[in-house]
């Protein structure tokens, strides 16, 4: 049997997930290091093959826009974990609540008062002139003033070790079936371990997510419905394996209708009112009356019902703007505005190009920054400067003058590497990590995340859209290990 | 349940029992070609008419050959009814139906869809036998069946589906039997020659009713088999027991035991009576493929008063 070789993988540039920089193991990872040793090259990659096996037979695929109808892909799920230490993990926790709980007051505020733009904490032409911000959503309030029901950001790691938090998700993200699906995959795999480091568990996830929705509903059991655009969409599968961990409906826009403001399914057995709509159509589908006029996903009078309080919509709509990358730069000054503290999990600096003194730095260093749309997500509308050919770097530049409010920039940031199977053996490849917070009459995050892993050498973009895979994420229970 | 989801439960059902009846057809004829005396060549073209599929094939290919005809019965991409695009089309009704079906089974169609998508690819009717393939196929249908009765509560689903079950396989049974019509005889021989017989036979295997038919008639007679295929209750592909199967079902949905209360109990109530009602005489004197060709128009009517009642989205909204 191969041994699997450590010597050639240490590489001092970036931080490593598992060894410390002298090449000792880092203590939470000592057991997973001895037993990768132990399997071997030729086991490990056998393991590897009947993963991906069980991913075709579960049909844990997705359809990746551009390509045509019906062509599914796996999310290519690497089966050696990322493991975060019971600390680390702790200082995520606090930190990623500190910041949903502030970005929620925030959306309310901006839908009510508009306080923060009056004290001039953040500048009101950005948050107005967002593409995110919905004005029809004005005077809204959600029931226990919650907006954002269901979030995930992503966090990285940079060289000195620090987690920052490089965007807010907070319409909906996807990936949480994958974080589940993984789990079960990698217990078959890694039992004896598994059981060693005392993970903890994420399987309830759903009897949470359940909860929390049916926590908003007047009435009680609730019905339940997880709205998704299609078959055809990428989160398809998600959207399905959301609904059947649930126990809720699983319904489309033409499954819906409105009499008198309220939300009926049709059925077998007539109409069937809807409490509770888990909605994964995207703000600007879900009403052709009140948004996009020719869309066929959502439902025509669904946002009135929404206006009225007859049906619930989680995550509520206009959440964008928070996650408006421009907006981004402004939450550390949002949270200690609403909650006065400091930010406990920091951002990466940011450079505003709507604003001078940035926008004059970015046009002097774009050859050495990351430059992103505010309003594009899945890696796309974006640009590496460093990776990036000069022509690239004039391309963006261009854009970014046309439109300043439409661009940020940021430092590049050295993500940090996690051991990975490739086919030359075990490898670092850069990976980021995805949390899931649940908003309920509580804030809930779940202990475990998706780490997303770049699969090419070098690579420094994790979407799954871009050659990005994932990896299973062990959170340790117990401190000493 | 949502009336769009119970569409398709009901088709993807039909789709898993059409998929395995073509596998067993495929089979049965092959293996008749070996069964039949020399000098008598074998008999593709029946398959054809019988699965109504002779007209897309004649454009398609032309001349009739039994490695076509298995390739379009098979894995053509360019039939709809084949075994690949009924298993392609089960699969993707199976992903819109995953929060209703249990793991389990959506496991085993997404492993059964691998399985037709591989052999396209592979080529695989051309290179091995391919009754292995078609063997594979239906006994991968059999463990469908097995799982969903195993695995899914009698809830409106489970009843959905056994609807559409039931319907397509009278519907199959009553396109095997019609087959024997578009078969020909040498015209030395009569019917009961021996000729005659493997043919019956074979029609029998087709619909896995061979070893059930021997244990209650004995002896082998045009007249006895297709008196069990259409009037036998309790043979499970036997027309009538097809249908009544869907018809109490279908009030199992509805929760009335008496007479209907709406289209779809009216129609499969009033097919279900008329099989009941008759005799292998009659169907003799009316002759065969005549009666089988009324039953399938019928079976047909039933089908779309189903769809009209329960999943029209339209309807049910201008019902309320």
């Amino acid at each position: 049997m191969k041994a699997i070789n450590f010597k050639e993988y240490i590489n001092k540039s970036f931080y490593d997930e598992m060894f410390h920089e002298d090449e000792h193991v880092r203590g939470h990872y000592k057991l997973l290091y001895q037993q990768l040793k132990k399997i071997g090259a030729k086991k490990l990659s056998l393991l590897q093959e009947s993963t991906d096996r069980a991913q075709m037979s579960l049909g844990m695929t997705f359809n990746v826009y551009q390509d045509t109808l019906g062509v599914e892909r796996i999310l290519h799920l690497d089966i050696i974990p990322r493991i975060i230490s019971t600390q680390d993990w702790q200082r995520i926790e606090k930190g990623l609540a500190q910041r949903i709980r502030a970005l929620n007051l925030f959306v309310g505020d901006i839908y009510g008062k508009q306080q923060i733009l009056k004290d001039k904490v953040v500048p009101k032409e950005l948050v107005l002139s967002s593409s995110s911000y919905l004005k029809s959503c004005m005077g809204l309030k959600p029931p226990f003033g919650v907006w954002c029901h269901i979030s995930g950001s992503d966090l990285i790691r940079d060289t000195d070790g620090q987690f920052y938090v490089l965007e807010d998700n907070l319409r909906c993200p996807s990936g949480v079936s994958y974080l589940l699906e993984n789990r079960e995959i990698l217990k078959r795999i890694f039992p004896k371990i598994f059981e060693k480091l005392q993970v903890r568990a994420v399987y309830d996830y759903s009897h949470h997510l359940r909860d929390m929705l049916e926590s908003f509903s007047p009435v009680s059991p609730a019905c339940i419905a997880v709205l998704s655009p299609g078959t055809y969409n990428s989160a398809y599968f998600e959207h399905a394996y959301l609904a059947q961990q649930m126990g809720a409906e699983l319904v489309e826009g033409k499954d819906l209708v409105l009499k008198d403001d309220y939300v009926y399914m049709v059925t077998t057995k007539g109409l069937l009112r809807v409490d509770v709509i888990y909605r994964r159509v995207d703000d600007d589908f879900l009403d052709p009356l009140v948004f996009k006029k020719d869309s066929l996903l959502g439902s025509p009078g669904l946002f009135r019902a929404y206006q009225k309080g007859r049906v619930v919509l989680v995550n509520a709509p206009g959440t964008g703007v928070a996650d408006d990358k421009a907006i981004y730069a402004y939450v550390p000054r949002i949270i200690k505005y609403y909650l006065q503290e400091e930010i406990l999990l920091p951002n990466v600096h940011t450079y505003i190009c709507a604003e001078d003194e940035d926008y004059k730095y970015v046009m002097e260093n774009i050859g050495k920054l990351v430059v992103k749309q505010t309003d594009a997500s899945g890696g796309y509308g974006m640009m590496i400067g460093p990776q990036a050919t000069k022509k690239e770097h004039a391309m963006f530049a261009g854009y970014i003058k046309k439109n300043r409010r439409g661009y940020i920039a940021q430092p590049v940031i050295n993500l940090s590497r996690a051991p990975t199977l490739t086919k030359n053996g075990i490898e670092g490849r850069h990976v980021d990590l995805r949390p899931y917070i649940l908003y309920g009459k509580e804030i809930k995050i779940i202990p475990g995340a998706l780490t997303r892993v770049a699969l090419h050498k070098g690579s420094l973009v994790v979407n799954s859209s871009q050659g990005g895979g994932s990896k299973d994420t062990w959170v340790l229970e117990n401190a000493s290990v | 349940m949502l009336s769009r989801v119970a569409d398709y439960i009901y088709w993807m059902s039909r789709y898993i029992e059409r998929a395995e009846n073509y596998a067993r057809f495929c089979n049965v004829n092959f293996n008749l070609s070996l069964d039949l005396p020399s000098g008598i060549s074998e008999q593709w073209l029946p398959l054809l008419s019988a699965t109504g599929g002779l007209e897309l094939y004649t454009s398609l290919y032309g001349k009739v050959s039994k490695n076509k005809v298995v390739h379009f019965l098979g894995l053509d991409e360019k039939n709809p009814n084949s075994v690949y695009n009924s298993i392609v089309n089960a699969r993707s009704m199976a992903r819109v139906l995953r929060p209703e079906i249990t793991r389990e089974l959506w496991q085993q169609i997404n492993t059964m869809y691998y399985m037709v998508k591989n052999g396209l690819e592979k080529k695989i009717l051309l290179k091995k036998d391919p009754r292995l393939f078609f063997r594979n196929i239906r006994k991968g249908c059999q463990l469908l069946y097995g799982i969903f009765d195993a695995t899914i509560s009698r809830n409106e689903a489970w009843h959905f589906g056994k609807i559409g079950q039931c319907i397509e396989r009278a519907d199959e049974t009553s396109r095997v039997l019609d087959v024997k019509y578009h078969m020909l005889l040498p015209t030395t021989e009569v019917v009961g020659s021996p000729t005659d017989l493997i043919q019956w036979v074979a029609l029998l295997k087709s619909v896995s009713a061979y070893d059930m038919y021997r244990k209650k008639n004995g002896k082998l007679t045009p007249w006895g088999i297709s008196q069990f295929l259409i009037f036998d209750d309790s043979f499970p592909r036997a027309m009538l027991h097809c249908l009544r199967q869907a018809k109490s079902s279908m009030h199992a949905v509805t929760g009335n035991y008496t007479g209907y209360l709406n289209n779809a109990e009216r129609q499969i109530g009033m097919l279900t009576a008329h099989l009941e009602y008759s005799n292998i005489s009659e169907v003799f004197s009316f002759g065969l493929h005549e009666y089988l060709d009324d039953f399938q128009i019928r079976l047909n009517e039933a089908s779309t008063a189903v769809f009209s009642t329960f999943f029209s989205v339209n309807n049910i909204i201008k019902r309320h």
